[in-house]
């Protein structure tokens, strides 16, 4: 059985964007796969801000395993796969959120779950693929560790639109006091922010963006989408809601770019897609390091002119 | 290999010639302790360091390590070295860009990982497009290892063990209290990298038990459980490195004799199962002390 997510048939590019973007989109799939993408980029670009600001990286990292296995279960179960990765994620979050304060050594605390659950997702797919009739089987644990954005249905990826639309707007709505909480959590409870309520929702929010996540990049590529977009933000600017929303449109231009090359090139999206958002994380460093650099020389120069 | 046929007995010497009747055990055994011993060592140094993030991500580098080896025709435990030592620096040097570990909140180690392993999806691509390739590697094939691999394992773990022992004082000092090494002439910049090195070692090494996902079984829950048993770095190095042997063996025989020969889930339910229980005594402990002793814990207040 051949597992991989799928390639495309490489299609020729021509040097016409609108015929090339006619093209692109006159497939379903595609449509489906820009729909998902776009929806998917956006949240997690919003998230993602604030999961940096918090030093939430490696929780989203264990949520997305977690994801893995439960996506797995739920399929070895018979329950709908989507729906089964919504609500255990959710669960685990939110008891993550409630014991966190507890854990003296947070990381350790969610390295030795996140080691568990994805035993148990060994299991799973283990047991799956041994089980069931010999065919598209071994697929799925691939789909659901490096994202299967090209087989997305109309369903899902409406599904997909749904969910980001509505977990969007509720980060949108609680974001001004989760900032205020995020930035100086003792003068937020003084001033009667809910801090330790806000924190919960939002680790609820960041089980839903990894669900959605997984479909596009997969379980193992969360962070891509997650993390990398608003690192880069909160390196071009300082101002909250500026980075916000930097942060989400460099998430969906990553999806769209990778999705674009992806249709033309013989490369996976999920690879295109970080190696896009990574680039440009490095990229973003160095270009910062040079500048200082030249300002210093700079500054150094036209102190010797005046002396 | 039906390994689930194997009915153990009540007779233990017969269990242990049933258990190694076949030569994959008896490599699976040696691959498995000599893992377990440099996994239990550095693993206390990383939970030490509170590098759980950063062994995470070079477990998950080693996965584009493994496949590039298989698309170049050499063996994975180069590819997984050669690809850990790279990650590694590039860490460091991003680390270092970004600030203090601290203030960029993991991104650095993030983005390498996540960049990783899209590039070890390529590789699988353009290898052969096989899921049970990636599968091996993500989730470890012990029962699958040979000869040669044994001795590669050993000599890397006596590299690895032979380097982080030459370290080890400068290392400890300098993770438990970096600023007033730093002001004692300690290279605690140097040392940071050359224990992320050692880390992808370790890693790279693990890798071939436990497979890249679940590699947090052997690095860090024997190293966190010995840390909530004492405070001496001495002992608890020797208590982690035996918890790791210990879930090890059991997993492997569990394995061997149970139902589902995934040794990555029973390595790593054990793990967890044990974690678990010494959180719980050491509650259950402390309340009841609490209770017999209302001052002592008034004044600890």
């Amino acid at each position: 059985m051949s597992g991989l997510p799928q390639l495309l048939p490489v299609a020729t590019f021509s040097l016409n964007p609108f015929t090339d973007l006619s093209d692109m989109l006159s497939n379903d799939f595609m449509r489906y796969a820009f729909m998902a993408g776009t929806a998917m980029a956006l949240l997690g670009g919003l998230v993602g801000y604030f999961v940096v600001l918090r030093h939430l990286a490696f929780a989203g990292e264990a949520l997305s395993h977690v994801a893995f296995a439960a996506a797995l279960g739920s399929v070895l179960l018979g329950f709908d796969l989507l729906l089964g990765m919504f609500v255990i994620t959710a669960g685990v979050a939110l008891g993550m959120g409630t014991l966190a304060d507890r854990a003296r050594n947070r990381d350790v605390a969610v390295g030795t779950v996140l080691a568990w659950v994805l035993g148990l997702g060994a299991l799973f797919l283990s047991i799956y693929t041994s089980s069931a009739s010999a065919g598209s089987n071994g697929q799925i644990g691939v789909n659901v560790l490096f994202g299967s954005i090209l087989g997305v249905q109309l369903q899902q990826a409406q599904e997909a639109v749904a969910i980001g639309i509505g977990a969007t707007l509720l980060l949108l709505v609680i974001s001004r006091p989760l900032l205020f909480a995020t930035l100086d959590p003792s003068v937020a409870t003084a001033r009667g922010v809910p801090v330790k309520l806000l924190g919960v929702v939002f680790l609820v929010i960041v089980a839903v963006t990894v669900t959605e996540a997984v479909q596009v990049v997969g379980a193992l590529l969360v962070l891509s989408l997650l993390v990398m977009p608003a690192a880069v933000a909160q390196r071009l600017t300082a101002r909250p809601f500026v980075a916000l929303f930097l942060s989400a449109a460099l998430g969906v231009l990553f999806t769209l770019a990778g999705l674009t090359i992806g249709y033309y090139e013989p490369y996976p999206v999920s690879f295109l897609i970080t190696t896009l958002a990574f680039g440009t994380y490095v990229g973003t460093l160095v270009w910062q390091q040079v500048r200082e650099r030249w300002k210093h020389r700079a500054s150094h120069r036209a102190q010797a002119l005046e002396a | 290999m039906d390994s689930s046929t194997v009915q153990p007995s009540w007779n233990l010497v017969t269990d242990l010639q049933l258990l190694f009747q076949y030569h994959f055990m008896h490599n699976a055994f040696l691959a498995g302790t000599i893992v377990a011993v440099v996994a239990g060592v550095v693993g206390y140094y990383m939970v030490l360091r509170a590098q759980a993030f950063a062994g995470h991500a070079l477990a998950h580098v080693g996965f584009a390590g493994a496949t590039g080896a298989l698309l170049l025709g050499v063996s994975p435990i180069v590819g997984l070295l050669a690809v850990g030592l790279g990650a590694a620096m590039g860490i460091g040097a991003l680390e270092e860009r970004q600030g203090s570990a601290r203030l960029g909140g993991g991104v650095a180690v993030a983005g390498v990982f996540t960049f990783g392993l899209g590039l070890g999806l390529l590789f699988l691509q353009l290898y052969s497009g096989q899921a049970e390739n990636a599968y091996a590697i993500l989730f470890g094939a012990v029962l699958g290892i040979n000869d040669s691999d044994v001795v590669t394992i050993m000599v890397t773990a006596i590299v690895t063990l032979v380097l982080l022992a030459a370290i080890a004082r400068p290392l400890l000092f300098a993770s438990l209290d970096p600023d007033v090494a730093q002001a004692r002439g300690v290279p605690v910049r140097a040392l940071s990298i050359g224990f992320l090195v050692l880390l992808a070692f370790a890693v790279a090494e693990a890798v071939q038990v436990v497979g890249t996902l679940l590699i947090f079984a052997l690095l860090v829950t024997p190293a966190a459980i010995a840390q909530h048993l004492t405070a001496r770095p001495s002992r608890a190095i020797g208590l982690s490195v035996l918890f790791a042997l210990l879930f090890t063996w059991s997993g492997l025989v569990v394995a061997y004799f149970g139902p589902y020969n995934v040794v990555g889930f029973y390595v790593t339910t054990f793990a967890f199962g044990t974690y678990l229980l010494v959180l719980l005594v050491k509650t259950v402990r402390h309340s009841l002390v609490g209770r017999t002793h209302p001052i002592r814990e008034e004044a600890a207040a």
